[in-house]
């Protein structure tokens, strides 16, 4: 097993030196000059010399690679062109709440995903098994930037239940440790807050949940369906189990395995796809945070997220990869 | 992969009804509901697409000041003349939807055949060389993966300028390893047996084995791919577009109608509504008859 993690460790070394590369190559992907591009046609020539010796981009390119690597492993991203604010700061300060937003779209997608499949599972082309096969067909094609606006409208402007944006009401103070407000408000047992900041999660996050939980449903649904068919499922029921015992511990409990690999897949998935959901709700994180940078064509700051974000996902893909492993012991080094 | 389906046809009675692989594929298609729901829905959308100009009621560029934000037809106030409502310009939704469908298709297009040329290429070139090739190619699919696909997409548009041919390139290239994967798994696969060494020991160069021999093999996988290909390229040039890099105003598409009727949400419901539910249609049909074509192309994946 230890073997096993070395290995898939050493494997991430590859690979992120891969995207640090393509990461860097971005920015010589601009079509004519980045520094005119960043600055627009009427900026100066002056300014344009200064960005561009700012960017390095007056030096050959295995020097500047090799500025951009130096950088990055004293773990200096630049600054933000428009807050000149350091990038690794900026980024601090709005990965939680990304995090916050996945892991709630995760939990959902976990449970309602989960519950659906089993009960698809052991009541197969029964009428909910119909039913919730079509809303995971559905699900899948979701554009989830059109579903949260559609939900915007039925749950804050028409009914009001829940407020339109953001993560928490102007009135409300929060004094904030991890930045994750769910648990900032518990850490600090400011239950007004706790409630504010949940109900600004629930459509961001459901909106979120939606195609994992779809992903999610299909694959627990088809698992279980193959190991109901087994053998020892027969067996226990044969010796008089009740239903409940059959289907949770002897049937769901090997059927897992691939159920467990898809959620964490489905996780890294999520902390890029969030860059749709915060557009929508206004969800102060990293990916409304790039997409903002984008649009603002602040280059050095777009290649620091995209980095963060790629980094992110390649080790939390490593995890589910070892995690894997360690529940399903027949797997090897390949 | 362990035992490769043999076929039944050694056995002298399903020799008289078997039809070829293909026959037999589509009869199995038929049979499955699902897929033959979402080859309606494709339908549907290409007859809208192909012949846009005589089904739209109206051009979907042309703005009436006087019948701005109007609601469609069964709301207090709507007409048959636009009876999806019509956007703060006055211009007719369902025309406009009726075009996009248009942009949509050629998305799903052009993004598709690009990533399924460069992907069976790089896939049967790493699959059939082997050794070093094998091993370029593939670290630098692993290195396209490494970014969830969105944000991928996002960041090449975002250096490439945004406009609508930019995101389907960079639609195409995201999903290049899908398909490089796919490719690379079946042409080793295939390799390996009889028939390709007894063509090579004829002679066949290696274009010829790789394309002739090997390529058509692997067909069933990749067709399935291809379809589900076209609509996570819809859903993703939707995005794009919404997000305001892909298709430019006032360019009837899905999502840049999207991104329109989001400032109108306090004042036209069906600005947002309709637009999106042909993203959700479109990209629903695709996978429909992608889910179907897989159980009637791989009988080894039925249930």
């Amino acid at each position: 097993m230890s073997k096993f993690i070395l290995h898939r460790f050493l494997s991430l070394i590859p690979t992120l030196l891969g995207i640090s590369i393509l990461v860097f190559f971005m920015i010589h992907m601009i079509p004519g000059d980045p520094a005119e591009m960043m600055l627009g046609e009427r900026a100066s020539e002056q300014s344009l010399k200064e960005l561009r010796e700012d960017l390095g981009l007056d030096k050959p390119l295995y020097v500047q690679y090799g500025l951009f690597m130096a950088r990055l492993f004293r773990g200096d991203l630049g600054r933000a062109y428009k807050t000149n604010e350091k990038i690794t700061t900026e980024i601090a300060e709005r990965f939680p709440a990304t995090i916050e937003l996945s892991i709630a779209a995760i939990i959902i997608a976990t449970i309602f995903g989960m519950a659906a499949g089993i009960i698809s599972a052991t009541k197969q082309y029964s009428i909910f098994d119909y039913t919730s096969m079509v809303f995971s067909l559905i699900g899948v094609s979701m554009p989830i930037f059109w579903l949260g606006l559609v939900l915007m409208i039925i749950f804050s402007l028409n009914l009001g239940w829940l407020p339109l944006s953001g993560r928490l009401s102007y009135h409300i103070n929060l004094e904030t440790v991890t930045r994750i407000y769910l648990l900032d408000s518990i850490l600090s047992q400011n239950w007004p807050a706790f409630k504010d900041a949940l109900w600004h999660l629930i459509m961001p996050a459901f909106t979120l949940s939606t195609i994992p939980m779809a992903i999610i449903a299909r694959i627990t649904r088809s698992s279980m369906l193959e190991v109901l068919r087994q053998d020892y499922i027969r067996t226990a029921k044969a010796k008089g189990l009740g239903p409940v015992v059959v289907y949770l511990k002897h049937g769901l409990k090997n059927a897992l395995i691939p159920v467990i690999t898809v959620i964490g897949l489905q996780f890294g998935i999520l902390m890029g796809g969030a860059i749709l959901t915060e557009t929508i709700f206004a969800w102060p994180g990293i990916g409304k945070w790039i997409l903002d940078a984008v649009y603002a064509r602040d280059f050095n700051a777009v290649q620091g997220g995209t980095m963060l974000v790629a980094t992110t996902f390649v080790l939390i893909n490593m995890l589910v990869d070892i995690l894997y492993a360690w529940v399903n012991p027949r797997i090897k080094v390949s | 992969m362990t035992t490769t389906a043999a076929p039944l046809k050694n056995s002298a009675a399903e020799a008289e009804k078997s039809y070829g692989p293909l026959t037999e594929a589509l009869l199995r298609l038929r049979k499955n509901k699902i897929a033959v729901a979402g080859i309606i829905i494709i339908s549907l959308f290409l007859v809208m697409a192909l012949f846009s100009q005589w089904i739209a009621p109206h051009d979907p560029l042309a703005q009436s000041l006087y019948d701005k934000l109007k609601p469609p037809v069964w709301d207090e106030g709507g007409s048959w003349s636009y009876p999806l409502g019509t956007d703060d310009f006055g211009r007719d939704l369902l025309s406009r939807i009726i075009y996009g469908s248009r942009i949509s298709m050629l998305v799903g297009i052009v993004a598709v055949s690009i990533s399924l040329f460069f992907g069976t290429l790089a896939g049967a070139v790493a699959g059939f060389y082997g050794g070093k090739i094998d091993n370029i190619i593939m670290r630098l699919m692993d290195i396209l993966l490494a970014f969830p696909s969105i944000l991928l997409a996002i960041v090449i548009v975002a250096f490439l300028g945004p406009s609508l041919r930019n995101a389907m390139i960079a639609i195409g290239v995201v999903s290049i390893p899908r398909y490089a994967r796919i490719v690379r798994g079946s042409v080793l696969e295939e390799y390996a047996k009889d028939y390709v060494q007894a063509a090579r020991a004829l002679g066949a160069g290696d274009v010829r084995l790789i394309f002739i021999h090997i390529l058509p093999n692997c067909l069933a996988p990749l067709i399935v791919q291809t379809t589900l290909g076209f609509a996570s390229a819809i859903l993703e040039a939707a995005a794009l577009s919404f997000l305001g890099l892909g298709a430019q105003p006032p360019t009837p598409e899905w999502g840049a109608m999207l991104a329109n009727g989001r400032a109108l949400i306090l004042r036209a419901w069906w600005a947002v509504t309709f637009p999106g539910l042909m993203i959700l249609l479109a990209v629903l049909g695709f996978n429909l008859l992608g889910d179907g074509l897989r159980d009637a192309l791989d009988p080894r994946l039925r249930e």
